[in-house]
């Protein structure tokens, strides 16, 4: 079900984990796992509550140092290269991050500019330009001069991904850009994902909940259970309701969706027992939720 | 040549090609230049304060070379290297403090806060009541006891990377520890040596001279570029290891670094001084609140502190008399109702 990328010119993607163990301390969250970015795709991950997302986009992002294996970007082991010239060829939006007392929006986000920067280069008319730009885009130019700690929750990681874009690398991880955000701002955010992956011919990997998002937007989709990959490929191949009761514990019907014609994931209404397509007894219901939390 | 400005607050000089651009906070480096002639200028005044009075114009012409013998000695040998070691023991402890406030991103996190003053005051209360040393081992205690509190600390703290509220937990206890011990040696001592013992704790610029210059700002003028040349990548550290680690940043390496750096000076002021309380906590927290930065600034701290020292000794000795009343217990008085003035004032504003 993998998608092979289509550039012949390099072999294999730009961003790709081989076998990797990742953990904390003694605790293993995966083991041996492999994964391909495809290039130019935009890459939804999807699992559910502490299955080992962030985890994942971590270690591609070499914030977490694998216990075995490697990622490599490039075709080099991603730890032994330069960290300021990693950052500007890949960026990260973490699922949480602290703006520092009193920073402004417009600070913040030039701080995207960072690994572009130099001592003698400290602020071009370019980065001038792209944190203009950045800020545009996501929608925050009005908050310039607004004080971060002052910000709703929606606002702020609005900030956080202008922040991200103003790094201006073809590939970015989101760690769920989505959260804190209304529907239109949702929509936004993604709206504007597809658009730098479509026109800015970027990678961009992306950590949603929202399953029919994930499916409307993705062209390349991981679905993830207990730190393993249970599935990848495009959307339409990967989210089956069989799926989706095997890696989230949930029984629901598969509908496509009137919009854009991708599965539309509709849920057995469980508070009617023996209703709906899944006929979910209360047992069964309880017997499929530990499945979905990993063992100790 | 073009000059621009963002914001109002940041001045920005870009070449025509765009190959050299350099950005400049106005306010901080207005800030900084009246906090350096501040210094210097209460340095001046001290330096003719005391006994045998001279005023600011003879102390000038005199620094100048061309003063009367009398007043030359009292000058260059008595009171010039006093107030140099007021100036830089200030300009070490402000910038300490702004490293350490940074890599614990609490303001708490200043080496008075962690324990680092008491781990000095115990090395040299050793030297004082238990080896009954000379003034050079006394300082020799006090480097050692501030190298080892910062780096059991450190290492007490450090958990897959040193997080704030860890550093200043386990500093918090370990000065509580030492402050224990410190009571311990005082009541184990003699009256002599309580004597000495007191006054180093309590912080002192009385007697200084040449001796303690010259060591002072070796250290300083090696470890204090040192650490402004971590000063972007430690501002970037402020927002978290996982963002700043994605920007490009060596947060480990970074931020021990500046932490070896900040335990170096502090440790260095303490030998030349004493542990001379509040003015690690307190000049960065007065520097930012003047520069209207976020984030504590590694050089206009340091400027604050010095000023702050100078100011302070200036108070003292003007107040109670020349030898009368140590640095340390007018920093304190000084700088912490200042900076209870301060808090007060923001929560008027309604910040904290
Ligand atoms: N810093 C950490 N130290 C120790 N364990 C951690 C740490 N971060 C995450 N874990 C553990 O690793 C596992 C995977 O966490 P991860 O953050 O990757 O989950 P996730 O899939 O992103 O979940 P969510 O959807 O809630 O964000 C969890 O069991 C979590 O408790
Ligand atoms: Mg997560």
């Amino acid at each position: 079900m993998t998608t092979r990328p289509a550039d012949t010119s390099t072999p294999g993607p730009r961003l790709r984990a081989e076998k990797v163990t990742l953990g904390y301390d003694q605790r293993v969250i995966t083991e041996g796992l492999s994964v391909d970015i495809p290039d130019h795709s935009f890459t939804v991950v999807v699992g559910p509550n502490a299955c080992g997302k962030s985890t994942l986009l971590r270690a591609l992002a070499r914030l977490l140092k694998p216990a075995q294996g490697r990622v490599l970007l490039d075709g080099r082991a991603i730890g032994t290269r330069p960290a300021k010239e990693v950052a500007r060829t890949l960026g990260l939006l973490p699922q949480s991050s602290v703006a520092p007392d009193g920073i402004t929006v417009s600070a913040l986000v030039a701080r995207g500019r960072y690994p572009h920067q130099g001592l003698l280069r400290q602020w071009s008319a370019e980065d001038e330009r792209i944190v203009e730009e950045s800020m545009a885009a996501t929608g925050v130019a009005p908050l310039a001069g607004r004080r971060v700690d002052e910000l709703s929750g929606g606002q702020r990681q609005r900030v956080w991904i202008a922040m991200a874009l103003a790094q201006q690398t073809p590939l970015l991880l989101l760690d769920e850009p989505t959260t804190y955000l209304d529907i239109q701002h949702q929509l936004d955010v993604l709206d504007l994902c597809a658009h730098l992956h479509e026109e800015g011919g970027r990678t961009l990997v992306a950590v949603l909940h929202d399953l029919n998002q994930a499916a409307r937007y993705a062209t390349h989709l991981v679905a993830m259970r207990d730190g393993r990959i249970e599935a990848q490929g495009p959307p339409r191949e990967v989210i089956t309701a069989e799926l989706v009761e095997r890696v989230f514990g949930v029984r629901c019907r598969i509908i496509e969706d009137p919009e854009s014609g991708t599965p539309l994931v509709v849920p057995a209404d469980r508070r009617r027992r023996g209703a709906g397509a899944g006929g979910l007894t209360g047992g069964s219901a309880a017997a499929a939720r530990p499945a979905a939390t990993p063992a100790p | 040549m073009s000059a621009g400005s963002r914001e109002a607050k940041l001045t920005t000089v870009r070449t025509a090609r765009g190959g050299l651009s350099l950005r400049l906070d106005a306010r901080a480096a207005l800030v900084g230049a009246a906090l350096l002639l501040v210094a210097l200028a209460a340095g001046v005044v001290l330096v003719g304060t005391g006994d045998y009075a001279i005023a600011p114009g003879d102390v000038l012409r005199t620094l100048l070379g061309h003063g009367n013998p009398g007043q030359d000695f009292i000058i260059r040998q008595l009171r010039l290297p006093r107030v140099l070691v007021a100036l830089l023991v200030g300009a070490a402890l402000g910038m300490a403090g702004a490293a350490f406030q940074t890599v614990a991103r609490n303001p708490l996190g200043s080496p008075d806060v962690i324990g680092f003053g008491q781990g000095s005051a115990a090395g040299a209360l050793f030297v004082i009541v238990v080896l009954h040393g000379s003034s050079l081992a006394v300082s020799a205690g006090a480097v050692t006891g501030g190298l080892l509190t910062g780096l059991a600390v450190y290492l007490l703290a450090w958990q897959r990377g040193v997080q704030g509220y860890r550093l200043v937990l386990v500093g918090i206890g370990g000065s509580a520890i030492l402050a224990a011990v410190n009571s311990y040696l005082l009541v184990k001592a003699n009256f002599v040596d309580v004597a000495r013992a007191v006054i180093w704790i309590s912080g002192s610029l009385d007697g200084r001279d040449w001796a303690q210059v010259w060591p002072l700002l070796g250290v300083c003028a090696v470890l204090m570029p040192l650490l402004l040349a971590q000063g972007r990548d430690l501002r970037i550290t402020e927002m978290g290891d996982d963002a700043a680690r994605a920007l490009g940043v060596r947060v480990e390496r970074v931020r021990f670094t500046a932490v070896l750096c900040a335990v170096l000076l502090t440790a260095a002021a303490t030998a030349a001084a004493g542990p001379i309380a509040f003015v690690a906590l307190t000049a960065p927290q007065l520097a930012r609140r003047l520069t209207r930065s976020p984030g504590v600034g590694l050089l206009p701290s340091a400027l604050m502190g010095a000023a702050l020292l100078v100011l302070a000794d200036l108070a003292a000795q003007r107040a109670f008399g020349a030898g009368q009343v140590p640095v340390g217990v007018a920093t304190g008085v000084l700088g912490g109702g200042y900076l209870l003035w301060l808090l007060v004032q923001e929560r008027r504003a309604g910040r904290i």
